[in-house]
Parts: C-alpha cells; structure tokens; sequence
C-alpha cells in the first residue's frame, strides 16, 4: 500500500498500460489455444471456395446490397427531412402525425415492416412497386430508416443558432427561404457523422430483403452468402459475403471522414 | 444631412412588448427621420433589442404600430417579408452564414430575395464589401476573419439589400477592443453619407460625435432623449445621470 502511494502518476499509468497489454496478450492466446485450426482453415476460409465465390456472383450480390441501401437512404432522407419539417411545424396536427409515425415505426423490427411490406399485395390485391423487386425494398428501408433520420434531421435544424434565422429573415428571406438556404445546410453538417450510422444500420438492415422473396439475379450479399454456403456445405461464403459488407462501409468511413475535415475548415 | 420628409421614416406608438408576464416595452412612442441618427443607450436588460427587434418585426409587440416607410408592419395583412428588405440589421454576434464566403454572405440575399443574377448579385456585393473596406476578403469564410472583419461584413450584407433604414444592435460589444475601431469608422462613414440609423450602443463617444439624437431607455420605457450634447452632458432625469456615470467611470461604481 505504502509502495504504490509512492508511485509516480507517470509509473502508475505505465503499470495500468501494460496490465492492458497482458489481459489482451492472455485472451488471445487462449482463443488461438481453444481454437480447432484445422476445421477453421476449410470451414471458414476455404481458398478454392473463396475464389470461387468471388467470381460467382459476389460482384453481383455486393451491387444489389449497395443499390437496396442507397435508395433506401435516399428515400428515407427525403421522408425524414419531411417529417422532421413536420416536427418543427407550427400546425399541430402535423407535429402529431410525425411523431406518431416516427414513434411507431422506430419502435418496430425493420423484420416486421420488411415482412408487413411482403404481404401488401396480398391486402391491396391491385397494388404493386415500381421496379420489382427494388421499389418495395427502398420503400420498407426508407420507412425503417425515414423515422431514425427524421429525429436526427430535427435535432439538427434546432442546432442551428437561432440568429441565423433571423440574419436570413432580416433580409427579406420568408420562412421556407430562411430553412432551406440557410438552416438546413448548416443542420445537414451537424449531422454527418450520426446520419452515416443511419446509413451503415441500413446497409445492415437490407440484409432482411431475402423477407420480400427474390430471384438469385437480385440476392443481396446476405442471402447470395447463405445460399452458396448452403450449396457447398461450407460457411466460407458467407464469411466472404461478410466481409463484402466492409468493401462498402470502410470507403463509407473514409469518404465521411474527409467530409467531415473539409466542413470543419469552412467553419 | 437629414433630409426633409413630411413624415418620419420609422414610426412606432403605444408599443407594447410582453414576455409572459415580462413587461419588456411599455408605451413606447418613438420615430425616427429619414437621415437621422438615433443612438439608444441604457442598462442591460432595459429592452433597447427588443425596441429595435420590434423595428422589423423580428418580435412581435403585443399592441401597438409599427409604421416603417408608412407601411404598419404590425397589421397581419402586411408583407413582412417585403417590407424587411428595406431594413438592413446588423447583430452584436454577427450571424454570418458560416457556410459561405463573405462575398455570398452579402449576394445571397439578392438573389433568393430579389431574384438577380448572380453576376448581377455579386457585382453589388463586391461594391458593398469594397465600402467597408474588405475588398481583398471578398472570398474569405466568416470563420477566417476576425470579429472587426466579420461585423463589415455584416454591414456590408445588411446594406447589399440597399435598405432605407439600419438597425445596429450592440455591433461593437462582442468584439476586442482593438477592434471596435474600425467598425465604428464604418458606421460614421454612413452616417456621413446620410443613412439613417437606430444604433443601439455603450459607445458614448461614439453617440456624441455621430448622433443626431440620443435615447436614454430603462425599465422598458424611454425616460429622456435629446440631442447628444445635452443629454449626455446635462442628462435631467437622476437615472440617466447614474447610467452615464457607470458608463464613463466604470471603476467608480458604487
Ligand atoms: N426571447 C426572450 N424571451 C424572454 N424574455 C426575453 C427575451 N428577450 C429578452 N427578454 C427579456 O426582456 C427584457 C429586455 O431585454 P432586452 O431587450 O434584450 O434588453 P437590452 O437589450 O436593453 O439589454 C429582459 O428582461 C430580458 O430578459
Ligand atoms: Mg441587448
């Protein structure tokens, strides 16, 4: 006891940083120890599979999950910009009904809407999507992703300190004026970083297409994963089609990041 | 340098201005010449913004008019939009648009507002940042310049617009003192040119070379005005007296 007090702040962090090392160091040597090497190798990460994989059919599969995610982050956006304008609306019954909707749609599993979305045609016999089967994937992820993305938009516009308005009303601009050259650019900044998480949990969240029933032509990386992996008996393409996922997130992260430091400098 | 008009530019009576159960302007009567220079002074929180935020409806007074150009701005079939382009306000923060470069601070306006041409927009806004003297700033971001800097632009926005009247709430309180210089030279050189001006200030010296008249505000009420010579150097009622004293001899407060 009387030791330790003597230690240096300096000594003490030095001591505390390499306990760290050590529980890490433990940890992994455990796993690699329990670890079945041989299973791992041709279960897991096949390299004729992997290859094989790759040239069947992961292109197409990756492009599909791209194309899903990015219209769904269109339409919700443009849905969640409405209904966040709604939020901060002077007529009462569009505040309601925007925050009904954003409450209940956030509130539920994007499986269900997904599911919900599958089963239109049967409710509305005369209804059918755009596009098939695209319009009905954009439209379930842009709903799931419209109520996340209508809060973040809101919190944004109210970000804005409130003397830019009024410099834009000062000048003779009206309302909507005031809103969409001024305080919607500024809000739309403040919210780069939480509405990439939106877009990354939707590029997530599209992995629930196979629930709308699709074409191998229209498999997403999920569904195109599982079914290989079922056909060969082996989980290496859906280790593949996982790490698909990072060929479109990690440039994400990068391209958000630069953004983000080029608004930073115009500030 | 006024000039003769048969009626006053800015014309406000009876105002009142509530916030909840915050008395803030009381009975106000107040106009304002075409030309003239008004500076009001007074304590803090004695409702001198919210008198010149009522100018332009930014707040909307209880009862009472607001008559700019002969226009009342606080009859709800007004053009409130409209009637704002020919009143430029300058605010003690600045309130630039942070996401544009000074030249588009001032020529935004004249395009989204008044529907010109962009090159038509920044050949004006040039010509007003060139008056403030911020020519070779004309591409900067307001966070690039420093708070003298970004109050001419604020000015050189404000008078883009070509407005007939300037409201200036406190343009010099947010800045270092080096820097209240040159935006108060920017201000005389309009009063010179024969703007008319509401000038809200704790710059006496200022209000006593530039001012046509000074206002003395407290509590929500206008207790006396004059012109500056004598209000500033022979205030009659003991509150203006007591304010003047804390102004000029802060140190001696007591
Ligand atoms: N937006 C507002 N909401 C509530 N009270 C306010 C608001 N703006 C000003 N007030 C109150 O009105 C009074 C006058 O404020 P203000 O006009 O800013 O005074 P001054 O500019 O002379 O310092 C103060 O008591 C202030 O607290
Ligand atoms: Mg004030």
């Amino acid at each position: 006891m009387k030791r330790q007090q003597a230690l240096s702040p300096r000594r003490r962090a030095q001591r505390w940083r390499v306990l760290q090392y050590a529980v890490l160091i433990v940890v992994l040597a455990g796993a690699a120890f329990v670890a079945d090497w041989q299973t791992i190798g041709h279960t897991f990460f096949d390299p004729t599979l992997i290859w094989h994989t790759i040239v069947h059919g992961l292109w197409r599969a990756l492009w599909n999950t791209l194309a899903y995610s990015a219209g769904g982050f269109v339409i919700g956006l443009t849905a969640g910009t409405l209904l966040a304008l709604m939020r901060l609306s002077d007529i009462a019954p569009y505040r309601w009904l925007a925050t009904i909707y954003i409450e209940f749609f956030r509130g539920l599993p994007a499986l269900v809407v997904f599911m919900a979305f599958s089963l239109l045609p049967l409710a509305f016999p005369g209804l059918t999507m755009p596009w098939p089967p695209y319009g009905t994937v954009w439209a379930a992820l842009g709903i799931v992703g419209s109520a996340y993305m209508a809060e973040t938009i809101r919190a944004g516009v109210q970000a804005v300190p409130r003397g830019q308005v009024e410099a834009a009303r000062s000048l003779g601009m009206t309302a909507g004026q005031a809103m969409r050259k001024i305080a919607l650019p500024q809000a739309f900044r403040i919210m780069i970083p939480p509405l990439t998480n939106e877009l990354i949990m939707l590029i997530k969240d599209s992995s629930l297409v196979f629930i709308v029933g699709l074409s191998a032509a229209n498999f997403d990386l999920t569904k195109f994963g599982r079914a290989a992996a079922n056909t060969n008996v082996n989980i290496t393409p859906l280790v593949v089609a996982g790490l698909g996922y990072l060929v479109i997130t990690l440039p994400l992260s990068i391209l958000v990041r630069r953004m983000e430091a080029s608004a930073a400098r115009a500030r | 340098m006024s000039v003769t008009t048969s009626r006053p530019l800015v014309s406000i009576s009876a105002l009142n201005k509530y916030f909840g159960d915050n008395h803030v302007l009381r009975d106000i009567d107040f106009a304002v010449d075409s030309g003239e220079v008004v500076c009001v002074i007074g304590p803090s929180g004695s409702g001198k913004s919210t008198l010149l935020r009522c100018v332009n409806l930014l707040e909307r007074p209880q009862s009472g008019t607001v008559l700019v150009r002969g226009e009342d701005l606080t009859d709800p079939d007004c053009d409130i939009d409209a009637a704002r382009r020919h009143i430029g306000m300058v605010f003690q923060q600045f309130n630039l648009f942070p996401h544009h470069s000074a030249l588009d601070n001032c020529a935004l306006a004249l395009m989204t507002v008044l529907g010109k041409k962009r090159p038509d927009a920044e050949h004006i806004a040039r010509a007003n940042l060139e008056r403030v003297g911020l020519a070779d700033k004309v591409d900067a971001y307001p966070a690039k310049l420093s708070g003298g800097q970004q109050q001419r632009v604020a000015i050189a926005r404000a008078l883009s617009m070509d407005p007939a009247l300037m409201l200036f709430d406190e343009p010099t309180s947010a800045l270092d003192p080096e820097l209240v210089g040159e935006v108060l030279a920017v201000m005389r050189r309009l009063a010179d040119e024969g703007m008319t001006m509401i000038v809200v200030t704790h710059e006496i010296a200022f209000a006593r070379e530039v001012a046509d008249r000074v206002v003395f505000m407290d509590q929500g009420a206008i207790v006396e005005q004059d012109k500056p010579a004598r209000l500033l150097s022979e205030p009659k009622e003991p509150r203006t007296r007591d304010f003047l004293k804390r102004v000029l001899k802060p140190t001696e407060a007591g």
